[in-house]
């Protein structure tokens, strides 16, 4: 039952027991649910999909049908709502990444975002060499079908942050099997395929 | 949906109670003693975990599912039966007439055991939360101490906020659909339209029509059309009419000349003759609606008028009804997360207006069938729990 993600497992060794997390872009509801059966949380999943909708109820998860593009979030939910507002491989496709951040790091006090990194090594050298648009495992899509219309690298990632005056609290980059090694310790927006990162206001 | 349920259907003969508790109505009114004319679908377990009230809308009554002995199906016969998303081979599911309706339960055309006539326009003005009240009788009477769930759509849905606010330790879960925390000016501006379409009716006689054998057809029918216009979107209506024509071609006279017309009309008639739907009860149905707003009492504030809510909740709007928007579900669910309370959220694409409720939808089928599948879920883990203690 509890069987994981890699990429789930590492969120969830973030996450401290019994806290309140509000999860964007639930999908099915896997994530919630193993936090709800590990770490004892509550909390709710924000989903679009009707069909992923439906899994996650299925499940017993608190699913709130949404569009994160409506700023639903700051509408429905007090500051400090949750301790973890958790959004995984969903940064890329909302259309204002900069504007989500700040509702979540509004209505929760830290955030746990994980996105495909474009500043990887084979996005680079694909589009240096073939002069297309990259397409990989982490990036599986044609430039002209793919949902990732807001693509960045670690870099860009970590800039919006500082300036927002957002603090990364933590950042783990790992391959596309959700591994780290040595190199991308080293040179992460070069050598990690995908980040996560537990960002929070900086303390004034 | 599929005839071979269809065939299952089994025929449902209605029951009754009735209550000599005197019922102390919100208006300060008093009724020694009423009937509840009610159906049940399914059996009761041993432990009575597994019985759900449904409440009905405006012009609904207590014959929600199966057929009657006329072979007219309920009209939620296409949710509720056995394999449906409230399986009957699961729940044990109960739903009565409300106080003043006129299919049964104690109503403007029953007889006021005072005068020995029936009540017309005497009947008192009953509210949601006086529905509520009585429906609790009809728990009491079935030996139910908690219903696995109440599931209700629009006026229904809102019977069940009701239910969740006052007795908030006696339900479980509760389904809250195509509803809306309160009436807006538009909406109660539409239910006087009706109102006024009715009482303006010659033959409405101040509400005596019975006696006088007549029925105020006309404004019954007018107040329909318009209801079900409410209830349509305008998309829907686009598709299922456009601007067809009866006849071939235009006439230049005042006769029905579009299909849509005749539709409504078709409608409003049926409503007023076939059905037979009495005109005091439409007037106090609407105003019931009118008058619900359960946040009043707690200084206009929804969150804190659910606060004492300890239900599990499903709330579910549709993306093309405009009488309850999904804004307005959206409102209830605020209020919930507010109490962080257990809530999820639907909002089904549907082109069918409010009437979506109702309807086949596949989005919907599949939200109700899962959450139905938690509340069953819910009553076993209560089962379960039960027979620790004993």
């Amino acid at each position: 039952m509890n069987h994981i993600s890699p990429e789930f497992k590492l969120i969830s060794d973030w996450i401290t027991e019994d806290s309140r997390v509000l999860d964007l872009g639930c999908g099915d509801g896997q994530l919630l649910k193993y936090l709800i059966d590990t770490h004892n949380i509550t909390g709710y999943g924000f989903e679009i999909s009707p069909e992923k909708t439906i899994q996650a109820m299925e499940k017993g998860i608190n699913v709130i049908h949404s569009d994160l593009n409506n700023h639903d979030i700051c509408e429905y939910f007090d500051e400090d709502s949750f301790d973890y507002i958790v959004m995984t491989q969903a940064l890329q496709v909302v259309s204002r990444p900069d504007e989500l951040l700040d509702e979540m790091l509004t209505v929760g006090k830290q955030c746990i975002i994980t996105f495909p990194n474009f500043g990887h090594w084979r996005n680079r050298l694909q589009l240096m060499f073939s002069g297309q648009m990259p397409e990989t495992e982490t990036l599986p899509y044609h430039w002209y079908d793919t949902p990732n219309i807001h693509m960045c690298t670690f870099n860009d990632f970590e800039n919006l942050c500082e300036e927002k005056g957002l603090e990364v609290v933590a950042r783990t980059v790992v391959n596309s099997e959700h591994r780290s090694t040595f190199g991308m310790r080293i040179a992460p927006n070069l050598l990690g395929e995908v980040a996560l990162y537990k960002v929070q206001k900086k303390a004034l | 949906m599929s005839t071979d349920s269809q065939i299952l259907d089994e025929v449902v003969i209605p029951e009754y109670l009735k209550i000599d508790t005197p019922l102390k109505l919100t208006s300060g009114s008093v009724l020694p003693s009423y009937e509840l004319i009610y159906e049940t679908y399914g059996e009761l377990n041993e432990d009575k975990s597994n019985a759900i009230l449904v409440c009905h809308a405006l012009s609904g009554d207590h014959h929600v599912a199966g057929v009657d002995k006329d072979g007219k199906p309920g009209w939620w016969n296409g949710y509720i039966g056995p394999g449906k998303p409230v399986d009957t081979n699961k729940f044990f599911v109960v739903c009565s007439n409300n106080l003043g309706g006129c299919r049964g339960s104690t109503g403007p055309t029953t007889i006021n055991p005072e005068t020995g006539k029936v009540y017309g326009p005497d009947f008192p003005i009953v509210t949601c939360e006086d529905w509520v009240q009585s429906q609790n009788e009809l728990r009491k009477h079935l030996g139910v101490d908690k219903w696995a769930a109440l599931i209700g759509g629009s006026m229904g849905g809102m019977q069940v906020l009701q239910w969740a606010i006052d007795y908030p330790d006696k339900l479980e879960h509760a389904l809250v659909i195509a509803a809306a925390p309160k009436l807006s000016a538009q909406n109660i501006a539409f239910n006087e339209v009706a109102r006024r379409a009715i009482m303006s009716d010659p033959d409405f006689l101040e509400g005596r029509f019975i006696e006088a054998e007549t029925i105020p057809k006309q404004g019954l029918s007018l107040a329909r059309m318009l209801g079900h216009l409410t209830y349509l979107s305008d998309d829907m209506m686009g598709t299922k009419f456009g601007r067809e024509l009866r006849e071939d071609k235009l006439q230049y006279n005042y006769e029905v000349e579009f299909q849509v017309e005749s539709y409504l009309r078709y409608q409003g008639e049926k409503f007023a003759t076939k059905m037979n739907f009495d005109a005091n009860t439409y007037l106090l149905m609407t105003k019931a609606l009118d008058y619900f707003d359960p946040a009043a009492k707690y200084d206009h504030n929804l969150s804190e008028a659910l606060a004492k809510a300890t239900a599990k909740f499903l709330v579910v709007s549709f993306t093309s009804d405009w009488r309850f928007s999904s804004q307005r579900s959206h409102e209830i669910v605020k209020a919930l997360l507010d109490n962080d309370a257990s809530v999820s959220y639907a909002e089904v694409e549907s082109q069918h207006g409010h009437d979506a409720f109702l309807l086949p939808n596949t989005h919907y089928e599949g939200v109700f069938k899962s959450y139905m599948q938690r509340v069953y879920d819910d009553t076993l883990q209560n089962s379960k729990s039960n027979q620790g203690e004993q």
